[in-house]
C-alpha cells in the first residue's frame, strides 16, 4: 500500500463537496476509498490525496416487504448482509469478495465500494448484476455539487437512468454517499447438480442447454480437472438450483433426466455444500490460489471456450482457469509478463466480441497495461465527454480506469 | 393548462425548401413526407392531448440513411423527434414544428435469433410482443410485457425502459437487453453491449435505456430470450378494503414470495369492467387482486397454496384458483379490459402513471380520490401491486368546458402526491412533455443540471427531441461544456421557453 497517501474521512456529504471543490480549483486529484479492499482494481494511479468513507455508515432505510435499502456509502456490507439475513432477504446478485484475490480479510468491503465496481457473483446471469438492483443514490460530483438520482423504487424512468452509470464507475464520476438498493427473499434452500467427465467444450456446451430448459437454474459454471475449490481429477460442470424444497428436488431431477445425453456421470450437491461452492467461485477460487496475472474475459455464452482455445494458440501461459454464466465469463490466470499479455488476451477477445479486464497484477504492470477494455474512438470519445459531464478537471480518481493523456 | 413547447427556430423554418432537397437525396420518394395532409398522422402519439405538425416526416431503412440524416440536421441545425408505433402515453414523440419526425417503424426485422446464446437481434420497429411469437417456436419468449404489446416497438421500450406486469419477477427493458447500435447526433455509430453481460467501462448501456429518445436513436436492439416458464397458475382475489388488499400484497412479500405478477383494481374499475364485458369479478369487493405465480408445476402448485392461506388470513371475501390455462387467462381478460371499459364510464379518461411504495397505496388511493373530488372528477384505479406502479384513471368529458384542464390539474396533483410519499413521478410511461414541469417535484436545479450536463455529451446543440423531459432549455455552453472561441458561442440565438 502506497504508506504516503493523506486521506482524510468525510463525514457526510457536505464535507465531500467543499473537499472536491477545494481539489478541482488546485487541479489536486482525490482518490475515494471505503475500506480499502477495491485498490488493486483497476488502473494503478493513486492519487497523494484521497477521501474516506468509513465514517459515512448506517443503514438509514429497510423495509423488508417494500424490498428496499438504503445504507450510507461506507457502511461495510458485512452490516448489510446481516440485516438482510435476519430478515431472510439478500443481494441477489451476491458481490464478489476480493479478499481470495488480493487477500485481506473477508468481508470487508463497504456498500459504496461494491457499487463502485459493480462487484456481482455466478447468480448474475439470472438475477443481474450491482447495477440491476441500485434503485437509486446520493453522490458529491467531481465538480463538488451534491446531486441525487433514481428514488427507491423499482419502476422508474423519471430522468435518466445515472444509477447504471455510476455502478462499475470505480469512483471516476462521483463519490456515492448514499445508495439505495433493491432485495430480495433468500430461496428457501438450494442444490447443486454436477456433471462430471466431459471434455470442456462439451462440458460447457451442457451448461448452455440447462440454460434453455424451464428449471430456472440460477447460476451455470465450469471447471477443468483439479480445479479448486473441488479439486476432482475430471472437469465439473456446476448448475445451481434455488427454491423452495419441493422444487428444487423436481428442478434437479428434470434437468439431470433433460441432460443424461451428455454422458456425464451426475452428482449433487446438498444445500451447505452447495452454498459454500458457490461462494468460493463468486470468489474466484479456482484462479486467485495461483500466483499469476488474473483476466475477466466476458463473452457470449459460445465463444468463451472459443477464445480461450485461441489463446491457447498464441502461447499464452495459462496456469489456471474456469467458466461461469453458461460459458460467458471466462476466468484466467495467466504467468506473469511485462505487458500481461494483453494483446494476445484482447485479440482472442476481439475475435468474437466482448471484453477483457485485467483484475489482478502488481502495481506497475497495471500503471503501463490498459486495464479496461479498449474502446473504437467514437465510443471512447462519448465516454470521455460523459466523465467530464460528471468531473470535468478529472479530479476524482484519476487515471483509475484510463490513462491520462 | 397549456403546454409550453420551445418556439420554432425561424432558421430552421427558412431551410425547409432546402432540408427537403437534401433528404431527398437521402431517402427514396416514398420514405419522405412532406404534405401536410400526410404529416397530420404523425401530429401526436397516444398522448393526444397536444399536437404538433413535423417540419417533415423522414422513414429510414436503413442504419445508414439514419447516419446520414442525424448528421444532416447536426449540420444544418435541425431538430430531429424519434417515433418508434407511436405508442407514447407522455408525449415522448409529440413532433416539433421545427423539427424532422424520424420513424423508425420502417426497421421492423428481426435480424438473428440465436437460441444458444439465448439472445436476439432485433430492429427497432419491430413490435414488443412479435419478438415473442419469433422465438415460441422453441418454447422462449421476450419477458418484458407491457399492455400496449400488441403495438408498441422494443425502441420505443427501450426510450422507455418499458416494465409490464411481469417486471417485478423478471426486471425491466434495462435488465432484458445485453446491447443496442445507437447512431448519435451528428451522426456517429456506437455499438453498446452486444451478446455478452456487463459492459466494458461505463454502462452507457444501461443510461440510454430510459433515455426517451434525447441521447441518441436505436437502430438495433440484443435482447435476453427466456424459456417459458412450465406452468403459470392465477388466484384472482377479493378484499373488502384496500387496506386489506395492500396489506396482503406486503404479506406475501415478507413471506418470500416473488410472484410472477401481482395486479390490483379498485371497486370503479371492478364495476366497469363487469359491465363491459363480465367476467366473473366479485362486485362487493373495495380491491380485487390478481397473482399469478409461475415455475415448475410443483413449486406453482406450494406458491398457489402459500398465498391462497395469505388471503385468507388477510380477509379475502373471494378465493378464485385457476385449474387450467383456459381460467387462467379468463382472470385476465377483465384487468386486460380494465381501460376500454372505463371508457365507457366517460368519454375520456387521462391515464397517469406514478409509482408509489406499496405500502402507501391505502393513503394514496384516499388522497387521490379527495384530489379528484375537489375538481368535480372521478378516478379509476388499476395498480401494478407487485412493483408500486399506480395507474389512475381520471374521467372527464373532453366536450364540457373546462374539464381537460381539470383532469390535468388532477394529474399533476396526484403525482405531486406520489412523489410525496416517497414515490416517483412516472413508472413507465416516461417524462415525455407530459410530466416534464412536474421534474422540479423530484430534483432539484442541480440535479437536473446534471442529468443536462450528459446530455450535452451526446447532444452539445441540444437538437434530439428538445422540450422533453427537463422543464427547462439550456445552451451546453452555459455548462462549461462547448468550447466557445472569442467569447461568440455557435448559434447564440438559442431560444429559451
Amino acid at each position: 500500500m502506497d504508506a504516503a497517501i493523506a486521506t482524510l474521512d468525510i463525514r457526510d456529504a457536505a464535507d465531500a463537496a467543499e473537499a472536491i471543490r477545494a481539489a478541482a480549483a488546485r487541479n489536486q486529484p482525490l482518490g475515494v476509498v471505503g475500506a480499502g479492499t477495491k485498490r488493486r482494481l483497476g488502473r494503478h494511479a493513486p492519487s497523494p490525496r484521497e477521501l474516506s468513507t468509513r465514517a459515512l455508515t448506517g443503514v438509514t432505510l429497510y423495509e423488508p416487504e417494500e424490498l428496499v435499502l438504503s445504507a450510507r456509502a461506507g457502511t461495510p456490507l458485512r452490516d448489510v448482509l446481516t440485516l438482510l439475513d435476519a430478515n431472510g432477504q439478500q443481494l441477489a446478485f451476491e458481490p464478489m469478495d476480493h479478499a481470495l484475490l488480493f487477500g485481506g480479510e473477508t468481508c470487508a468491503a463497504t456498500i459504496g465500494g461494491v457499487i463502485a465496481v459493480n462487484a456481482s457473483g455466478p447468480r448474475r446471469i439470472k438475477a443481474g448484476a450491482a447495477r440491476d438492483h441500485l434503485l437509486g443514490f446520493h453522490c458529491v460530483t467531481g465538480r463538488g455539487e451534491i446531486v441525487k438520482s433514481g428514488g427507491r423504487v423499482m419502476k422508474n424512468v423519471t430522468g435518466y437512468d445515472l444509477s447504471k452509470l455510476v455502478t462499475g464507475s470505480f469512483g471516476t464520476l462521483a463519490l456515492l454517499t448514499e445508495v439505495t438498493l433493491k432485495v430480495l427473499p433468500k430461496a428457501e434452500t438450494e442444490q447443486t447438480l454436477l456433471l462430471l467427465g466431459l471434455d470442456e467444450t462439451h462440458a460447457v456446451a451442457q451448461l448452455r442447454r440447462a440454460s434453455g430448459t424451464s428449471n430456472e437454474v440460477s447460476s451455470f459454471a465450469m471447471l477443468p480437472a483439479g480445479a479448486a475449490p473441488l479439486c476432482r481429477a475430471e472437469t465439473v460442470a456446476a448448475l445451481r438450483i434455488e427454491g423452495p424444497e419441493v422444487s428444487v428436488a423436481t428442478r434437479r431431477d428434470a434437468l439431470a433426466a433433460a441432460l443424461r445425453d451428455s454422458g456425464a456421470r451426475f452428482e449433487t450437491l446438498p444445500f451447505a455444500e452447495s452454498a459454500a461452492f458457490w461462494a468460493a467461485l463468486r470468489d474466484a477460487a479456482p484462479v486467485a490460489g495461483h500466483s499469476g496475472q488474473v483476466w475477466r474475459l466476458s463473452l457470449a455464452p459460445t465463444d468463451g471456450v472459443r477464445a480461450l482455445a485461441r489463446l491457447r494458440e498464441s502461447g499464452a501461459p495459462i496456469l489456471a482457469h474456469f467458466y461461469d454464466w453458461a460459458g460467458g465469463l471466462v476466468w484466467l490466470c495467466l504467468e506473469p509478463a511485462a505487458d500481461a499479455h494483453a494483446p494476445a488476451v484482447r485479440a482472442a477477445v476481439d475475435a468474437f466480441g466482448g471484453h477483457a479486464t485485467l483484475i489482478r497484477a502488481s502495481d506497475e504492470t497495471r500503471a503501463r497495461v490498459e486495464v479496461f477494455h479498449p474502446q473504437p474512438p467514437p465510443l471512447a470519445a462519448l465516454s470521455r465527454r460523459v466523465k467530464e459531464s460528471f468531473d470535468p478537471a478529472h479530479v476524482l480518481e484519476r487515471g483509475r480506469m484510463r490513462a491520462e493523456a | 393548462m397549456t403546454l409550453i413547447m420551445p418556439a420554432p427556430e425561424p432558421d430552421i423554418l427558412s431551410q425547409r425548401d432546402a432540408l427537403i432537397e437534401r433528404l431527398r437525396a437521402i431517402l427514396p420518394a416514398p420514405n419522405l413526407i412532406v404534405d401536410e395532409t400526410a404529416r397530420r398522422a404523425y401530429e401526436c402519439d397516444a398522448f393526444t392531448m397536444y399536437r404538433a405538425l413535423p417540419l417533415v416526416v423522414a422513414l429510414p431503412e436503413t442504419v445508414a440513411q439514419v447516419s446520414a440524416i442525424m448528421a444532416l440536421a447536426a449540420e444544418m441545425s435541425i431538430k430531429i423527434v424519434p417515433r418508434g408505433a407511436g405508442t407514447s402515453l407522455s408525449g415522448g414523440s409529440m413532433p416539433l414544428e421545427d423539427g424532422i419526425l424520424l420513424g423508425m417503424s420502417k426497421f421492423n426485422r428481426v435480424l438473428e435469433i440465436d437460441y444458444e446464446n439465448r439472445c436476439a437481434r432485433v430492429q427497432p420497429g419491430v413490435q414488443n410482443l412479435a419478438i415473442s411469437r419469433a422465438v415460441e417456436e422453441r418454447g422462449f419468449y421476450y419477458a418484458p410485457d407491457p399492455s400496449s404489446q400488441i403495438a408498441c416497438s422494443i425502441g420505443g421500450n427501450v426510450a422507455e425502459n418499458a416494465g409490464g406486469v411481469h417486471c417485478l419477477k423478471y426486471g425491466l427493458t434495462t435488465n432484458n437487453i445485453l446491447g443496442l447500435e445507437v447512431v448519435l447526433m451528428g451522426g456517429e455509430i456506437v455499438r453498446l453491449g452486444g451478446k455478452h453481460l456487463d459492459s466494458e467501462a461505463y454502462d452507457l448501456l444501461g443510461l440510454m435505456t430510459g433515455s426517451e429518445g434525447l441521447l441518441g436513436v436505436v437502430t438495433e436492439v440484443t435482447v435476453r430470450i427466456l424459456q417459458k416458464p412450465a406452468v403459470a397458475r392465477c388466484l384472482l382475489l377479493g378484499f373488502p378494503s384496500v387496506d386489506a388488499g395492500a396489506h396482503f400484497v406486503g404479506a406475501v412479500i415478507a413471506r418470500g414470495v416473488i410472484p410472477g405478477g401481482m395486479e390490483m383494481m379498485d371497486r370503479a374499475t371492478i364495476h366497469a369492467v363487469e359491465r363491459f364485458q363480465p367476467c366473473g369479478y366479485p362486485l362487493d369487493a373495495e380491491a380485487l387482486v390478481i397473482v399469478e405465480l409461475d415455475g415448475t408445476q410443483a413449486e406453482v402448485d406450494l406458491l398457489v397454496s402459500v398465498v391462497d392461506a395469505i388471503a385468507r388470513a388477510e380477509g379475502a371475501t373471494t378465493t378464485k384458483i385457476s385449474t387450467n390455462e383456459a381460467e387462467r387467462l379468463q382472470f385476465w381478460a377483465g384487468r386486460k379490459n380494465a381501460f376500454p371499459a372505463v371508457s365507457c364510464i366517460q368519454p375520456d379518461y387521462l391515464c397517469m402513471d406514478g409509482t408509489i411504495p406499496r405500502g402507501r397505496l391505502p393513503e394514496v388511493l384516499a388522497g387521490m380520490d379527495a384530489i379528484a373530488k375537489r375538481e368535480g372528477l372521478q378516478v379509476a384505479n388499476v395498480f401494478h401491486a407487485g412493483d408500486g406502479n399506480l395507474h389512475p384513471l381520471i374521467l372527464y368529458d373532453a366536450s364540457k368546458e373546462g374539464e381537460m384542464a381539470r383532469a390535468e390539474k388532477v394529474g399533476f396533483d396526484i403525482l405531486r402526491l406520489c412523489v410525496s410519499v416517497g414515490g416517483v413521478l412516472t413508472g413507465e410511461h416516461g417524462v415525455g412533455v407530459e410530466k416534464r414541469d412536474l421534474m422540479g417535484e423530484m430534483f432539484t436545479e442541480t440535479d437536473l443540471e446534471q442529468q443536462m450536463r450528459v446530455k450535452c455529451a451526446f447532444d452539445p446543440m441540444n437538437r434530439l427531441n428538445p422540450g422533453k423531459v427537463f422543464p427547462t432549455l439550456h445552451r451546453c455552453a452555459e455548462f462549461g461544456m462547448m468550447h466557445v472561441s472569442g467569447g461568440a458561442a455557435p448559434f447564440p440565438d438559442l431560444p429559451r421557453f
